[in-house]
C-alpha cells in the first residue's frame, strides 16, 4: 500500500472565537495537534485614533485614551496626563498625585482580576471568571462613586482631576482592601495551585528574558521572565517613590522561568502588591484643591515628548509631538499588548493547539489598544 | 550617558552618517541619523559596552514637514537606564529607510505600523505588508496630506 | 423479565414497545432536569440565581429551550455530507439510549437482563464514536474534524481502563449480567462492592483496591461522556464546540440529549457495579425498603448523585491537555487496573 500523503493544516482562529480576547485573528499551521506556525492578523478594531487626535485639543483626547485598553482606562488616562504636564512642565498637587496612584492601583487589580479571571476561562475552568468579576464589581463601584462611570471614565485630567473623591470614598476603599486580602488566597487556592492548571500552564510559551529584552515586552510579560523591571521603580513617575513595593518576578517555581504559569502569578502577585500601595496611600492623601493647577488653555511650545508609564500590561508609551497650536500634531501610542502580541508565533511554535489560546491568554491582550 | 556624549561617540564611529544633535528642543534631546546608516548605528548602539541599548521602546513614523517624513527611535537601556531618542528623516517621494528588525525583535511590527500609516518603506523588512488597514487600503491615513479614497470594494468610504 | 411485562400487558409487541417508550420517557425528562440541574448547581456555585422567570425556580426554562429548538431551521454547511451530517445526531443519540437496554433499574424492571449484559453495554454505547466521528467528517468544518479526532481518540482510549475496572467486579461476581450483578450485592452496604462484596473478613484485603477500581472506573466514564475535566472534544475555549460546532435546532439537542443520557448511563453503570444498583443500603433489616418501586428510587439516587457529582467537577476543574489525557489513561490507568485484577485475580484464587 502507497504511504498515505499526509500535509498541514491551516486553521483560522478568529475573528470571531471565544478565546481570542477581542477581534482577532490567527492563522494557525497545524500538523495534526502540534502548532508550526502562527500569524496573527490585527486591525478589525482600528479606530483611526491616532488620526482622531490630531483633530483635537489635548484635552479633548482624554475620553478617547480611555478607549485604548478599555478594561484599564484610569491607566490610560493618566500616562496621557503625565505625558502632557511634562511637555507643559506644569506641576501637578500632592493631592491629585496621590488620589491618581489611588485609582491607577485600584484599576491595576480591577484589570488583572480580568486577566486571571479569563485566563481561568481559557484552561477551561469557568468558575474563577466569575469569582473575579464579583470582586472587580467592587472596584468598579469605588469608579463609579468617584466619578459616575464605571469603564470609561475621563476622570484624570491634564493638570488635575475631574473631580475630587467623595465622602466615604476613603472609607469605602478601606473596606475593599479587607474584603480583597482572603480572596486573593481563595483565588489561589481555586485555581492557581490546582493540579491541572499547573499541569497545563508550565513548561508552555517559554520566553527567555533576553529575547523578551530585544522583543520589547514589558510589565508581567517582562517580569515573567525573570526581569526585575518596573517602571514604577526604576523610572518612577508620579508619587511612586514614596510608596515601599516589591516586584514580584517570575521564579519558575513550577515549571521554567518564563513560561504562562510564571506570568500568571506575576499578576496574582501584583495585586497585593497594588492592594500594599493603595494602603499606604489611602491614610496620607494631603489636603488641597484637586482642580486648582488645571491650565485654562492647553497650548504647549513647539517639541515632542516620548513619556511611559507602567499599565497593568506592560509599558503604554505616548510619543506626542506639539507644533505649538492647540491640537497635538502627533500623537502616538506604544501599547504593551501590541508588542507582545508580535511575540506570539516566537514562543507558541512546537506547542499544542490548545496552548495557543493559553500563551495568548498569558500575555493579556487588548484589542482595543493593539489595533487603536 | 548623556545625548551629548552618545552623540560624540557615534560621530567618532560613523561620522558622515550622524548628521546632527539637537539639544534646544523641548523635551528630550535628539540624533538625526541618515537613512542607509541606521541598521550599521543600530547594531552600534545595542552592542558598544557603554551604550548597550538593549530594548527599543518605541517605533513611530512621523509626518515630518511638508517634504519630509521622520521615523523614530526611542531607545532604552536596562543595563545602563539611560534613553536616546534616534531619527531617521527621508523625503516624502522616496522614504526609504533600512530595516533594524534584526537589531531589536520589536521592530518587525512597529515598522510595518510605520510604514502602514506613513508610508515609510523598510528595506530588508521580513514581512513588508500592512497592518491595520486591509492589503488593498489605498494610501498611508496618518499623513497630513491623506485623501480617503472615494470607494473600497464597491462601498462609499467617507460617510 | 420480559415475560413479567409480557404478562402485565398481555401482549408481546405492546410490551416491546412500551418499555422502551418508558425509558425513552424518562432520558427525555432526566435530560431536561439535569440541563437545567446543571445550571442551577453551576449558578449556586458562582454566587449567581440561575434560570428563575419560566415557572416556579425557572423549572419551565429547559422546556421554553426545547420548544425553541425545535421551532428552528436545521442550517446545514454547504458542502456537508448531507447524508452522515443528517445521520450522525440519531446515531449518537440511539447508541446511547440502546445502553439503557440493560440498566436495571429495579429487581423486574431491566428492559432486557441479558447474560452479557456489561459488555453489551460497552459494546453498544462506544458505537457512539461513529456519530461523532460522522459528525465531524461531514461537517466540513476543520473545528469539528479536530473535535471528532480527539473524541475518537479519547473514548478508544478509556474504554480500556473502564472495561478492565469493571473486570474486577465481573470476577467476584463471575456474571456478566447486570441482574445478577446487583443481586449478589444482596444483604445491605457492608455488601457493596466498594466494600470488597459478600464474603468474610478475608475481604478487608480487597477493599482498596475496589476502591481503586471504582475511582478509576469513574474517571474513566467521565473521560467517555467528554464532561470538563475531559472534555477537550468539545473544549470551547480552543475547538469552540468540537462536532455540535455545525448543528443548529433539534440536531444539535440529540447531541446534547445524548450527553445527558451517557452521564445518568454511566453514573448508573458505577452505581450498579459498586454501590449495590437498586438495592436498598439497610439491606433485609426494613423489608419495605426493598419494594420494588423503592428499588427504583434507590437506583435513582444513586445514579442521580453520581450525575451531581459530574456537575460538580465540571464547575470546578479546568481542563486537561490532549496529550496529557492519554498520558493519564495509558500510563496510569491502565497499568494500574491490570496490576488491580492481578491482585483481585490472586485473592480469588487462594
Amino acid at each position: 500500500m502507497a504511504e498515505l500523503k499526509t500535509d498541514e493544516m491551516v486553521i483560522n482562529m478568529g475573528p470571531q472565537h471565544p478565546s481570542t480576547h477581542g477581534v482577532l485573528r490567527l492563522e494557525l499551521l497545524l500538523d495534526g495537534e502540534i502548532v508550526e506556525n502562527v500569524k496573527p492578523h490585527i486591525g478589525y478594531l482600528h479606530r483611526c485614533f491616532e488620526k482622531h487626535c490630531e483633530a483635537m485639543t489635548y484635552p479633548q483626547v482624554i475620553p478617547y485614551t480611555d478607549r485604548l485598553d478599555y478594561v484599564n482606562a484610569m491607566s490610560n488616562e493618566l500616562g496621557y496626563a503625565i505625558a502632557i504636564e511634562k511637555l507643559l512642565g506644569i506641576e501637578v498637587p500632592e493631592r491629585v498625585e496621590y488620589i491618581r496612584v489611588i485609582m491607577a492601583e485600584l484599576q491595576r487589580i480591577a484589570s488583572h482580576l480580568v486577566a486571571i479571571g479569563t485566563y481561568g476561562n481559557d484552561t477551561g475552568a469557568f468558575t474563577p471568571f466569575l469569582y473575579c468579576f464579583i470582586d472587580r464589581e467592587k472596584v468598579l463601584e469605588l469608579f463609579e462613586m468617584t466619578c459616575g462611570a464605571r469603564m470609561l471614565y475621563n476622570y484624570i485630567w491634564v493638570g488635575g482631576l475631574s473631580h475630587d473623591i467623595p465622602d466615604g470614598f476613603v472609607k469605602k476603599t478601606k473596606e475593599f482592601i479587607k474584603y480583597f486580602r482572603p480572596k486573593i488566597k481563595q483565588l489561589n487556592d481555586l485555581l492557581t495551585f490546582n493540579k491541572i492548571f499547573i499541569e497545563r500552564t508550565i513548561n508552555i510559551g517559554i520566553l527567555p528574558a533576553d529575547v523578551a529584552i530585544n522583543a520589547g515586552a514589558s510589565g508581567p510579560t517582562l517580569r515573567g521572565s525573570g526581569v526585575k523591571f518596573d517602571l514604577r521603580k526604576n523610572d518612577p513617575y508620579s508619587v511612586y517613590h514614596k510608596f515601599d513595593f516589591d516586584i514580584p518576578i517570575g521564579k519558575g517555581e513550577l515549571g521554567t522561568v518564563g513560561d504562562c504559569w510564571d506570568r500568571y502569578m506575576v499578576r496574582v502577585r501584583e495585586m497585593e502588591e497594588s492592594l500594599k500601595i493603595v494602603e499606604q496611600a489611602i491614610d496620607n492623601i494631603p489636603e488641597g484643591d484637586v482642580t486648582s493647577a488645571i491650565p485654562k488653555r492647553i497650548k504647549p511650545v513647539a517639541g515632542e515628548i516620548y513619556s511611559r508609564t507602567e499599565v497593568p500590561k506592560g509599558e503604554l508609551g505616548y510619543y506626542i509631538i506639539s507644533d505649538g497650536s492647540l491640537n497635538p500634531y502627533r500623537v502616538k501610542v506604544r501599547s504593551p499588548s501590541f508588542v507582545h502580541l508580535s511575540l506570539m508565533n516566537q514562543i507558541s511554535r512546537g506547542y499544542m493547539l490548545a496552548d495557543v489560546v493559553l500563551v495568548l491568554g498569558s500575555f493579556d491582550v487588548v484589542l482595543g489598544e493593539i489595533d487603536r | 550617558m548623556e545625548a551629548a556624549e552618545i552623540f560624540n561617540l557615534l560621530k567618532s564611529v560613523f561620522n558622515e552618517g550622524i548628521m546632527e544633535l539637537k539639544t534646544d528642543v523641548p523635551v528630550a534631546p535628539f540624533i538625526i541619523v541618515s537613512a542607509d546608516k541606521i541598521n550599521a548605528v543600530s547594531l552600534f548602539l545595542r552592542d558598544e559596552d557603554t551604550l548597550q541599548f538593549d530594548s527599543l521602546s518605541c517605533l513611530s513614523g512621523v509626518d515630518y514637514d511638508k517634504d519630509n517624513l521622520a521615523s523614530v527611535y526611542h531607545l532604552y537601556s536596562f543595563v545602563h537606564n539611560h534613553k536616546i531618542t534616534i531619527k531617521v528623516i527621508v523625503p516624502k517621494d522616496n522614504p526609504l529607510v533600512q530595516s533594524v528588525y534584526d537589531v531589536w525583535a520589536t521592530a518587525e511590527w512597529h515598522e510595518r505600523e510605520a510604514f502602514d500609516m506613513m508610508g515609510l518603506k523598510y528595506e530588508n523588512h521580513p514581512d513588508p505588508r500592512r497592518i491595520l488597514c486591509p492589503d488593498d487600503w489605498e494610501g498611508h491615513p496618518l499623513r497630513k496630506d491623506y485623501k480617503v479614497q472615494e470607494f473600497y470594494k464597491g462601498m462609499k468610504v467617507p460617510y | 423479565m420480559e415475560n413479567y411485562f409480557v404478562t402485565i400487558f398481555g401482549n408481546n409487541l405492546l410490551a416491546f414497545i412500551l418499555i422502551p417508550t418508558a425509558i425513552l420517557i424518562y432520558v427525555a425528562v432526566f435530560a431536561l432536569y439535569a440541563v437545567l440541574a446543571e445550571r442551577k448547581v453551576s449558578a449556586f456555585m458562582q454566587d449567581r440565581i440561575g434560570p428563575n422567570r419560566t415557572g416556579k425556580w425557572g423549572l419551565l426554562q429547559t422546556i421554553m429551550d426545547v420548544v425553541k429548538l425545535m421551532q428552528k431551521e436545521f442550517v446545514a454547511p454547504e458542502f456537508a455530507d448531507k447524508g452522515l451530517y443528517n445521520m450522525a445526531p440519531f446515531v449518537v443519540f440511539v447508541a446511547t439510549f440502546m445502553g439503557y437496554a440493560v440498566l436495571p433499574f429495579s429487581q423486574i424492571f431491566i428492559g432486557a437482563d441479558l447474560n452479557l449484559g456489561l459488555f453489551y453495554f460497552f459494546a453498544i454505547t462506544s458505537l457512539g464514536v461513529m456519530g461523532l466521528l460522522m459528525a465531524g467528517w461531514s461537517s466540513h468544518n476543520k473545528y469539528s474534524l479536530y473535535g471528532a479526532m480527539r473524541s475518537v481518540a479519547q473514548i478508544v482510549s478509556y474504554e480500556i481502563p473502564t472495561a478492565l475496572s469493571a473486570l474486577v467486579v465481573v470476577m467476584i461476581a463471575g456474571t456478566l449480567s447486570m441482574q445478577e450483578i446487583v443481586t449478589s450485592q444482596q444483604g445491605g452496604i457492608q455488601n457493596w462492592y466498594i466494600l470488597g462484596g459478600p464474603g468474610g473478613i478475608s475481604k478487608l484485603i480487597i477493599i482498596p483496591f475496589m476502591a481503586i477500581a471504582a475511582l478509576i472506573l469513574f474517571i474513566s466514564t467521565l473521560a467517555e461522556t467528554n464532561r470538563t475535566p475531559f472534555d477537550i472534544p468539545e473544549a470551547d475555549s480552543e475547538l469552540v464546540a468540537g462536532v455540535h460546532l455545525e448543528y443548529s435546532g433539534m440536531k444539535f439537542a440529540m447531541f446534547f440529549m445524548a450527553e445527558y443520557a451517557q452521564m445518568f448511563a454511566v453514573s448508573a453503570i458505577v452505581a450498579t457495579l459498586f454501590f449495590g444498583g437498586w438495592q436498598s443500603p439497610f439491606g433485609d433489616m426494613i423489608p419495605f425498603l426493598n419494594a420494588p418501586v423503592v428499588q427504583v428510587i434507590w437506583f435513582l439516587i444513586k445514579g442521580l448523585f453520581f450525575v451531581f457529582v459530574q456537575i460538580w467537577l465540571r464547575w470546578t476543574l479546568p481542563r486537561v491537555r490532549v496529550d496529557q489525557l492519554m498520558t493519564m489513561c495509558w500510563k496510569y490507568f491502565i497499568p494500574i487496573s491490570l496490576v488491580n485484577i492481578f491482585i483481585i485475580g490472586l485473592y480469588l484464587v487462594l
